[in-house]
């Protein structure tokens, strides 16, 4: 058993593991939204639009995480806004925003003289250069964004579910969608240091589709996209110490792996059942004729 | 008879279209008003602004003289069924609880009376027993079901049925004429719209014929008659051996009308003696 205990004798590896659990509990709720809106589009450019906000705070020498969480929410209300303009649709908006803010962040990056060492760490996430300030932040994040979700429940879900409901029982679906982009967007900058920017869509997108094949109900979604999220965080890190690779990779190839065994074997929605059950209906159907 | 529902000149536009002009109309209480014109003639625009979805570009509506805004729920809606995420995990009692949410009900859990409301409503549609079953697994018909028992959940003075026998079979069309019965009882005033004239004409005290202004409003004899019924269908009507034939587009696309014998494959024939009633 010393294999599971062994890598967390050092102090960055145990701050590595409180960072994944926080990514993988708040992407994965988080996440849930963004699955059953189709907003995982959205998820990717919103992580790349953080880019310039990190490398500014990188030239300007404050912390990184604050740079990232002011330019993501920049630009989730300017997202926002656009699209409540309605002159042009929601995927060019995205695509025009996704890849100005990828552009400007790596023309800014590229200033930097150990520019490919920092980009690789802000591309794909470098989880054992988290600081303890960095911890006490993603879980401050962390535990707000839990809090907005349980508080906003029924708004999000009426909204989700049925915008026509709730225009009609008075609610502001328009101040409902920003608030949810922006929570989308702190979530993405609390997985900053563990998966990176290029990998953090997964986190949001992965775990939850995981749990949506194997569902019923909003909150067991939820519950069970946050354990996976939290199964694919800490078998990632473990990896990644065993095998040295990117921490990033890892912990989305986990979970990658676990919604893949959900596709196929999935109790209602699975494809290996549904394929039997069909088989049999049909033997039934010849064996009657 | 007090009135419950009053339009004073409501006009509606789309972008600087002219959806609905002037229509001025008063509903008494408990009263059921079947809403019927050719598509396009601004009936769904007519639910949609009633339930605040659409600005009014002019006039007001009033509900016991007051502006809606005084009322928690002064008006339930049931769209027509293709606005809603079908895949979504929710159940059948996540979905009628939901007309319990609201004003200032957002953050409070659901009361014993809130579930009380929420099962009889769910028995009144015969879906009880589906209360557990998630949304998308259930037919064309239950679903409609579903939402109408979430309507009832509200609890509002007005209900708007926006085509509610449109492409559901016969059981939910006859559970829905059921559910008409059942609000006449207890005096909770609906509106409907739809494409059928002949239940129109003998299921509702009023009726409503609307052109993107209202053409006539009051009882089925008052309405349908011939002038009427032209200047509302024009070209889609023609009279034959002193009977008026309306033939008019079902559903927008929606396939026929279910369980009308007057329905022919994706077009309707409706029949009214000219200048009288049938009933």
């Amino acid at each position: 058993m010393d294999w599971l205990t062994e890598p967390f004798a050092y102090g960055f590896m145990q701050r590595a593991l409180g960072a994944s659990v926080i990514v993988g509990v708040v992407c994965a709720v988080v996440g849930c939204y963004v699955v059953l809106r189709a907003m995982a589009f959205l998820g990717d450019a919103l992580a790349h639009a953080i880019l310039p906000g990190v490398a500014l705070a990188y030239l300007a020498g404050i912390d990184l995480l604050i740079g990232a969480l002011v330019a993501a929410v920049v630009v989730a209300v300017g997202v926002s806004f656009i699209l409540r303009s309605g002159a042009i649709r929601e995927d060019t908006a995205i695509g025009i925003f996704f890849a100005a803010a990828l552009a400007l962040g790596v023309l800014l990056i590229s200033t930097v003289d150990t520019y490919a060492v920092d980009l690789t760490h802000v591309l794909f996430g470098n989880v054992l250069g988290v600081s303890p300030s960095d911890l006490w932040l993603s879980g401050g994040l962390g535990l707000g964004l839990l809090l907005a979700v349980a508080l906003l429940y029924r708004q999000l879900l009426v909204v989700s579910f049925d915008p026509v409901l709730g225009r009609t029982l008075g609610l502001r679906t328009h101040a409902i969608r920003t608030a949810l982009f922006v929570m989308t967007a702190v979530a993405i900058v609390v997985s900053l240091r563990t998966v990176g920017v290029a990998l953090v869509a997964a986190m949001l997108v992965t775990p939850p589709a995981t749990a949506y094949l194997l569902t019923r109900r909003l909150p067991a979604m939820m519950a069970l996209s946050a354990a996976i999220g939290v199964v694919s965080a800490v078998a990632g890190l473990y990896v990644s110490y065993y095998l040295d690779v990117a921490s990033g990779s890892a912990v989305v190839l986990v979970a990658t792996g676990i919604f893949l065994l959900a596709f196929l074997f999935a109790p209602r929605r699975g494809l290996v059942l549904r394929s039997f059950v069909f088989r049999r209906k049909n033997r039934r159907l010849l064996t009657t004729r | 008879m007090s009135d419950l529902l009053e339009l004073r000149d409501v006009t509606v536009s789309y972008g600087g279209r002219v959806a609905l002009e002037s229509v001025s109309l008063t509903v008494p209480h408990g009263a059921q008003v079947a809403i019927v014109g050719p598509n396009g003639a601004g009936k769904s625009t007519l639910f949609k602004a009633m339930v605040g979805l659409i600005p009014l570009a002019d006039g007001q509506m009033l509900i016991h003289g007051k502006p809606p805004a005084e009322y928690r729920q002064p008006v339930a809606y049931v769209p027509q069924r293709e606005e809603v995420d079908w895949r979504f995990p929710v159940t059948v009692f996540d979905v009628v609880a939901m007309g319990r949410y609201g004003r200032g009900r957002w953050l409070k859990p659901l009361r014993a009376e809130d579930r009380e409301i929420i099962r009889r409503s769910l028995d009144r549609l015969g879906v009880s027993d589906l209360a557990q079953r998630p949304i998308g697994e259930l037919s064309g018909g239950q679903q409609q079901r579903v939402f109408l028992a979430r309507a009832l959940a509200q609890e509002p003075h007005i209900i708007l049925l926006d085509e509610p026998f449109t492409g559901v079979d016969l059981g939910t069309k006859e559970a829905v004429l059921e559910l008409l019965a059942d609000l006449r009882n207890q005096s909770v005033t609906v509106l409907v719209s739809t494409h059928d004239l002949d239940l129109a004409a003998s299921r509702f005290d009023q009726v409503v014929l609307l052109n993107r202004r209202l053409i006539a409003a009051g009882s089925p004899e008052e309405v349908f008659t011939q002038s009427h019924l032209q200047a509302a269908f024009g070209g889609q009507m023609v009279v034959v051996d002193g009977k008026v034939l309306v033939v008019d587009q079902c559903c927008g696309g929606h396939g026929p009308v279910g369980g009308t014998d007057s329905c022919q494959c994706g077009s309707c024939q409706l029949e009214t003696e000219a200048g009288e009633s049938e009933h």
